[in-house]
């Protein structure tokens, strides 16, 4: 439960530094990514390109999307060399749960 | 020891500026404020005062400067004029929504079109629902020394809001008056020194100021602004008393005059006042119970006050420089808030509104009594023949 309006700072101030990260702006997006894991060569264009640092990687793979901070812009899925990312309507997703990280090297890297 | 100068109503409010020695002033000249800044800019270049004086392009760009500042931590001034003002809008909003104790002198001048230079209170009562605290002023003495309790208004713990102070242009702004200064050191010991809880400047405790505020949290800052500003009116009233213990005169939300007894009575503010109070003069010498009303505070504004000590009256009558285009009967902004005020509060006097003196036009001590004949006359019959009439407009 978020703060009433007696607990808050006031003015919109903000007195932690850098918390924006324990901002769920992922409950703002309409359009989820969804990945071709098979399809996908790891090439990190999504990486490179995604405004909000939500592409997840491990030792040089993509392993998966932050959902918590994704807000479904779509750039991911636009700029992917190999169309293997799907933007797929939320209210479309509202039973399948949010995947498991892929670990290590995924797709077209086997 | 206090001094007494002959000084008009902007120079007077610069010399509050020198006595206050603000860490910031950001201002852009515009007529007639123009001679504040000036004579302020004087006493940069001179080394009377320790301010930074930024000078800006435009008062949009002022009234961001001051905000920036204000944010830093730092006590910051700044004053404008009618189109300065209006220019100022969405700055004036942000200001008081970041909840920065920033002190602006308006002197009070109509705005265009067509362009007028001289005074009426159309420009600050447009900025009425801004968040800030306003001030109006009856002559160059109230004028200081509203500013001087403005500073210690804003900062206020349980405020923290931005106020207005307003004199009347050209008639307070550029006429000679008796004004009493007081010592240096006796202005800079009541207003203290201002030690901002946060600041951007603070590195060990750093902050953000002025977030996306959407529709998870909008909705609170905004009630806490209300908050504010149901503290301000103790806050004013014991920033007065303290300023009357060290000072001598004493300021209240408002100031009456021969209301105790009067069977009718104007609500007027700023400058007229000073003439209306010369009207019920001559009507109480003539037998008829005149009396006066004068809110110094507008915002926030002392509605259940103001209806309970106009319970006795039997004809009110609201002496309106602004027109609300459009509200009930196209009223003035005073008007629509009393009227308001006594329905509320249980006040079922006859009142009515006069508009006078739009883009300056004189008021004179005749037409004052001449409207006060006419609350008479409604007192008697109990029947308003006109809800809003406009003294001294050419029909």
């Amino acid at each position: 439960m978020a703060k009433g309006w007696k607990d808050l700072p006031i003015g919109g101030m903000i007195l932690e530094a850098g918390n924006s990260e324990t901002y769920n702006t992922g409950a703002w997006r309409a359009f989820r990514p969804v990945r071709d894991v098979d399809e996908c060569t790891n090439c990190l264009i999504c990486w490179v390109n995604c405004p909000d640092s939500s592409i997840k990687t491990n030792d040089g793979s993509m392993v998966g999307f932050d959902l918590f901070h994704c807000k479904g812009c779509g750039i991911c899925a636009n700029v992917c060399p190999r169309e293997c990312i799907e933007m797929v309507e939320e209210a479309q997703m509202a039973d399948v749960p949010e995947p498991p990280e892929e670990p290590g090297r995924a797709g077209g890297a086997k | 020891m206090s001094e007494f100068k002959a000084l008009d109503g902007n120079a007077a409010i610069a010399e509050g500026m020198r006595q206050i020695n603000p860490d910031v002033v950001a201002a852009y000249p515009i007529t007639p404020q123009t001679s504040i800044v000036q004579t302020f800019s004087e006493f940069v270049a001179n080394g009377v005062v320790d301010t930074e004086f930024v000078t800006v392009e435009s008062e949009h760009s002022a009234m961001s400067a001051c905000v920036g500042a204000a944010a830093a931590g730092a006590r910051v001034m700044t004053a404008s004029s009618s189109a300065g003002l209006a220019l100022m809008w969405e700055i004036l909003y942000v200001a008081a929504s970041t909840r920065l104790p920033i002190v602006m002198t308006i002197v009070n001048r109509a705005l265009s079109a067509p362009i007028n230079i001289h005074c009426d209170h159309s420009d600050s009562m447009g900025a009425r629902d801004a968040g800030w605290i306003q001030l109006y002023s009856e002559d160059a003495q109230e004028s200081y020394e509203n500013l001087i309790q403005a500073v210690r208004i804003a900062e206020h713990p349980d405020l923290l809001l931005p106020v207005m102070v307003l004199h009347d242009g050209f008639i307070t702004s550029h006429g000679l008056e008796r004004v009493e200064v007081f010592d240096d050191a006796d202005v800079r010991a009541f207003i203290g020194e201002y030690k901002p809880k946060q600041s951007l400047l603070d590195l060990d405790a750093p902050v953000t100021y002025g977030p996306l505020d959407l529709t998870d949290y909008y909705f609170e800052h905004k009630r806490q602004q209300v908050e504010a500003m149901r503290h301000a009116p103790a806050v004013i009233e014991e920033v007065a008393e303290e300023f009357a213990k060290k000072f001598g005169r004493k300021y209240g939300l408002f100031e009456t005059y021969r209301l105790d007894d009067a069977d009718i009575a104007m609500v007027v503010m700023s400058s007229t006042a000073g003439t209306t109070k010369a009207a019920v003069d001559t009507l109480r010498a003539d037998g008829i119970k005149a009396g006066l009303l004068k809110p110094r505070v507008f915002r926030p504004f002392p509605a259940k006050e103001i209806a309970d000590a106009l319970h006795h009256v039997k004809a009110i009558g609201v002496m309106d420089r602004a027109i609300s285009f459009g509200a009930m009967e196209n009223a003035g902004p005073l008007f629509l808030e009393i009227a308001a005020a006594m329905k509320i509060y249980g006040n079922d006097s006859l009142i009515k509104d006069f508009v006078f003196g739009l883009g300056g036009r004189d008021i004179l001590p005749s037409e004052i009594e001449t409207a006060y004949r006419t609350l008479l006359q409604i007192a008697e019959t109990g029947g308003i023949e006109e809800l809003v009439t406009y003294l001294g407009v050419r029909e």
